[in-house]
């Protein structure tokens, strides 16, 4: 069924955007985001009242909500994450877990709890067909997004300098910074596209997803999974992770139905299981 | 063991002052404020549960973000042994106890290597299988509507058969009791020297490890004995409210569970009490004045506390320093 | 006030609480105010259905007063988070420790089964205002009902669709106990008709994609599809059934009244025009009663009021009512009242059978449509109504 195949693509992609800050960030920070999800549900908030009130189009809402959710990243960092870093990982726990709690009830309060809708443009809507599958575009439109950014961040990484900067901050903080790298200033880049990022997929998911207060809390099993599974060294574990979370989930439900649920979790519990790094850790990494 | 040795056990282990008087809080707050038996009922469970991911956490370090499982299996197994085999509670628990001994045996080999996010994850996962194992199993379960007919029997104690009540002071002096048991259960465990050579895995594995510690088999009995005091404390949930959901398997208990250790403070035993009692009246507090948006203080509360720093908040005295 | 302030004030208030001692179980009438307890899920998941019964709630009191049979009536709203357990314990504390006269609320079923027990002991009559699972009413005898019951719905649009052309349906809910409940009297009922289920489909009740189980409808073209979805996922799946073409290849959509919400109905766009429904309550239901309701509703608000409200509504109509026939006394004489009470509410006639103590009510099949009247909003429009439906559900 390769219609299903592209679907499982598409969602698998969407997650990935919306994961792969929080890989960074726990990669690089040693950091456990669960607050990451906040950052995500800001920028799809940002596109449904841009689109519904203002009336912003949608593609120009896109930009916004990336550039939306990462100011509130250069905004938190500085002022309260920094701190956090050298906290043992429960203290960041219960840290990010009061940020989302705050974060949700803020938009209650100030939106209100109803599933919030958008209306994509026309030329987004409906599908096509090429030879046995049908494309929805919106999901195409997702696809392409997805892959020109996982490109555009993959080359970053490994064909800039800030990218070798980062993977030496990654791989060893402590020798990268007696080496005379900017970790604080790495670390603020990191976080602030990373949450950027995840307010793009936010915005993107918010025609796919839903979007309610809720967000932060549904979706962000999904994220640790996938960081989880993917490794958080490097781009492409999480990128495969997502894929490979994408279609089976997808293809789960179709053909085992009675299943469901269970495949998820029971796929991650196992690849745990057998490789505890996660499926595309690096070899040498300091973990 | 060397004399010095056991001597340094034995002054670990003597009985402190204030243990002495928070133990002896628990009975008198039963005695001195009857019509709040249901919230401290509540209390006690949650305090019993937060013991228990205590002995996982804060003795032998391992994160677990699912501990709900044990939990709501202890829930649905003494419920479900109230409704289909008998309505004495004491079976009823011992049936929880040993089913979530079970479970904790089976999972904990699942938790012995990778990381603290591994085990986050692994743990959660468990949870989460649980969780869609009772929903499909509802014609057991009852699914999404909950458990019912669970009518629970009279406890039986050497000074008579207790009906529960409608006030819930019976509920609570029984959860009481429990929780008083496994304190003094878990006290006996962690200063022993199993309990210390969990700390010393907790706090460096490799070394533990090399100069002979049995760091798996160790895990495996700590995740075993936590497993089956979650499942006490679940089970003292569905006993004494007389009904089970799938909401005892919910991510939000392993959520709040883990919350309430840490504010409490984890490797010391009494953390999950005093957590449990901070957090619940916080909680009520907050909830009376505005029922709708009480989170967002919950929140804000938390992230103060982490950035002021967790153990002041149980030394009065450090809040006047910088 | 600060930390310590608030404190103190606690301490206080469990003081003088534990002082008080476990009150006797029946309800005497006293000259005090009559205390209404509300326990309904204002946050988690459910919000919305405490949100908008507590606005149905408070509308009924703007505009009935607050006094009953000469005493004041204080309403308690509690918030239960929608978490069984909590529910149960609120239930107690305000049954023991506040001594209310009735209880209501109850956002979903398992916090009304967890509460059964204790209104049947303290002999409080409880007024469930939003669960439908049939069998709440018969988990104790203190139980009645304003809400609704799924099977009540649902048996009327499979009996519209046998009657409109639909042979071959496919049934699609979503995984837990009312979506169950859906599924198995859409198959009775469809097929008492002649009709096929072709499949049965469930999604998963957490963030659900509803790719696969779309591409299945797709693969056995049936004449339609019946949805049950909890109300908030409606949107995004009209949106994913449109997506993927399924309304043009001439697959009917038809559902029971969650997923087209009158709380949601606005801002669902064009994907939902055209959905055939069932459910006991629209806002365009084109009464002098409703349009006064929903007038007065929305100048309150800034939502529109939907089944949730009205179920909230009707309670408070429910109890006030009771409360004058039994001039403020609790118990037994006070769930008598309630019985057997029959009025025009803004939905339609509704009447709160004796027997099974559940409600009897007009079920409408509506279309969802623009309708340039009201705003040129999309509404669900009746254009059908089978009168006073019992309760299908009820065990024989």
């Amino acid at each position: 069924m390769l219609t299903l195949l592209f679907d499982g693509v598409a969602y698998g992609m969407l997650l990935f955007l919306l994961a792969v800050g929080l890989a960074v960030t726990l990669g690089l920070m040693n950091f456990i985001n669960l607050a990451h999800g906040a950052f995500a549900m800001a920028g799809g908030y940002i596109t449904v009242l841009l689109m519904n009130r203002a009336g912003v189009p949608f593609l120009a809402c896109l930009p916004l909500a990336f550039i939306g959710a990462g100011l509130l990243g250069a905004v938190l960092e500085p002022t309260l994450y920094r701190r956090m870093y050298a906290r043992p990982h429960l203290d960041q726990v219960l840290f990010s877990i009061g940020l989302v709690f705050m974060a949700v009830t803020a938009v209650d309060y100030f939106v209100g709890s109803m599933q919030q809708n958008i209306q994509v443009p026309a030329w987004l809507q409906g599908r096509f067909d090429i030879a046995w599958i049908g494309i929805g575009r919106y999901r195409l439109f997702i696809i392409v997004v997805c892959a020109v950014l996982a490109l555009a961040l993959q080359w970053v990484l490994v064909g800039t300098r800030f990218g070798s900067r980062l993977r030496a901050a990654v791989d060893d903080r402590r020798v990268a910074s007696g080496l005379g790298l900017d970790v604080n200033r790495i670390f603020l880049a990191t976080f602030v596209v990373g949450s950027g990022l995840a307010g793009l997929g936010g915005a993107l998911g918010a025609e796919v997803l839903g979007l309610d207060p809720s967000f932060p809390l549904k979706f962000m099993i999904y994220f640790l999974i996938v960081c989880a599974v993917g490794g958080t060294t490097t781009i492409t574990g999480p990128l495969l992770a997502a894929l490979l979370l994408g279609i089976a989930d997808v293809m789960g439900k179709y053909y085992v139905p009675k299943l469901g649920a269970f495949i998820v979790y029971t796929l991650m519990v196992l690849i745990l299981l057998v490789r505890p790094q996660g499926l595309f850790a690096r070899a040498g990494a300091a973990r | 063991m060397s004399a010095r040795a056991a001597a340094a056990l034995a002054q670990d282990a003597r009985w402190r002052g204030w243990e002495l008087a928070t133990l002896a809080a628990l009975p008198a707050a039963w005695l001195l404020l009857p019509g709040q038996a249901l919230i401290l009922n509540e209390i006690a469970i949650l305090a019993l549960f937060a013991l228990s991911l205590d002995l996982i956490l804060g003795y032998a370090g391992v994160v677990s973000l699912g501990h709900a499982a044990f939990f709501g299996l202890g829930a649905y197994t003494a419920a479900l042994c109230a409704k289909l085999l008998t309505p004495d509670p004491w079976l009823g628990m011992a049936a929880a106890v040993g089913a979530t001994a079970l479970l904790g045996f089976l999972t904990s080999f699942l938790i012995l290597r990778g990381s603290d996010l591994t085990r986050l994850m692994v743990t959660l996962g468990i949870a989460l299988i649980l969780y869609e194992l009772a929903n499909k199993l509802d014609w057991l379960t009852g699914g999404a509507d909950g458990l019912q007919g669970v009518v629970m029997g009279p406890v039986r104690t050497p000074f008579g058969a207790f009906e529960f009540d409608i006030g819930g002071r019976v509920a609570c002096a029984y959860t009481m009791a429990l929780l008083v048991a496994c304190l003094l259960l878990v006290r006996r465990i962690v200063h022993s020297p199993f309990g210390f050579s969990l700390q010393a895995l907790r706090d460096n594995p490799l070394r533990a490890a090399s100069i002979g510690l049995s760091v798996h088999a160790r895990l495996v009995v700590a995740y075993t004995i936590g497993g089956a005091i979650g499942g006490v404390a679940g089970a003292l949930l569905a006993q004494t409210n007389g009904f089970a959901s799938l909401d005892v398997l919910d991510f939000h208990r392993s959520a709040e569970v883990l919350l309430v250790l840490v504010i409490g403070g984890t490797g010391y035993l009494y953390g999950g009490l005093f957590g449990a009692v901070a957090f619940k009246l916080l909680h009520d507090l907050l909830s009376a004045w505005t029922p709708q948006y009480w989170n967002f203080w919950i929140g804000v509360f938390l992230v103060v506390l982490v950035i002021v720093g967790r153990e002041r908040l149980l030394r009065p005295w450090s809040w006047g320093r910088r | 006030m600060n930390l310590c302030e608030r404190l103190s004030r606690a301490a206080l208030h469990l003081a003088l609480a534990g002082a008080a001692l476990a009150a006797p179980l029946a309800q005497a009438a006293d000259a005090g105010p009559i205390k209404i307890g509300l326990i309904l899920p204002m946050t988690g998941q459910q919000a919305s259905t405490g949100r908008q019964i507590d606005a149905a709630v408070k509308l009924w009191m703007a505009q009935n007063g607050n006094k009953v049979a000469g005493r004041p009536v204080e309403v308690i709203l509690k918030d239960d988070a929608a978490v069984p357990d909590t529910t149960r314990r609120l239930a107690q504390e305000l049954i023991v420790n506040d001594k209310v006269a009735v209880l209501a609320g109850f956002g979903i079923t398992p916090t009304a089964l967890a509460t059964a027990p204790l209104g049947t002991q303290s002999k409080t009559p409880m007024v469930v205002m939003a669960a439908a699972t049939s069998s709440i009413t018969q988990a104790s005898p203190f139980f009645i009902r304003t809400s609704f019951t799924l099977p009540q719905v649902t048996v009327a649009i499979a009996d519209w669709a046998a009657k409109n052309g639909i042979k071959k349906a496919i049934s699609l809910v979503a995984d837990y106990g009312p979506g169950f409940d859906a599924e198995k009297f859409f198959d009775s009922q469809f097929r008492l008709n002649g009709g096929q289920v072709l499949d049965k489909l469930r999604t998963p009740l957490r963030s659900p994609d509803f790719a696969p189980v779309l591409q299945k409808v797709a693969d056995a073209k049936p004449d339609a599809l019946f949805v049950f979805l909890p109300s908030g996922q409606g949107a995004t799946f009209m949106k994913q059934f449109a997506e993927r073409g399924l309304d043009k290849s001439g697959v009917r959509l038809i559902a029971t009244g969650d997923v087209t919400d009158d709380d949601q109905l606005a801002d669902m766009g064009e994907v939902a025009t055209g959905v055939v429904n069932s459910h006991h309550y629209s806002a365009a239901h084109p009464s002098e009663t409703n349009k006064k309701f929903v007038k007065a509703f929305e100048a309150a608000n800034k939502f529109r009021p939907n089944f949730m409200a009205i179920g909230g509504y009707d309670g408070m109509r429910v109890i006030y009512k009771a409360l004058e026939a039994t001039k403020g006394e609790g118990g037994e004489k006070l769930l008598e009242a309630m019985k057997g009470q029959i009025f025009e509410s803004p939905r339609g006639p509704v009447l709160i059978d004796a027997q099974t103590r559940d409600i009897v009510q007009d079920v409408y099949i509506r279309k969802v449509e623009r309708v340039p009247a009201m705003g040129n909003q999309l509404y669900n429009v009746e254009f059908d109504v089978i009168k006073q439906v019992k309760d299908p559900g009820k065990a024989k």
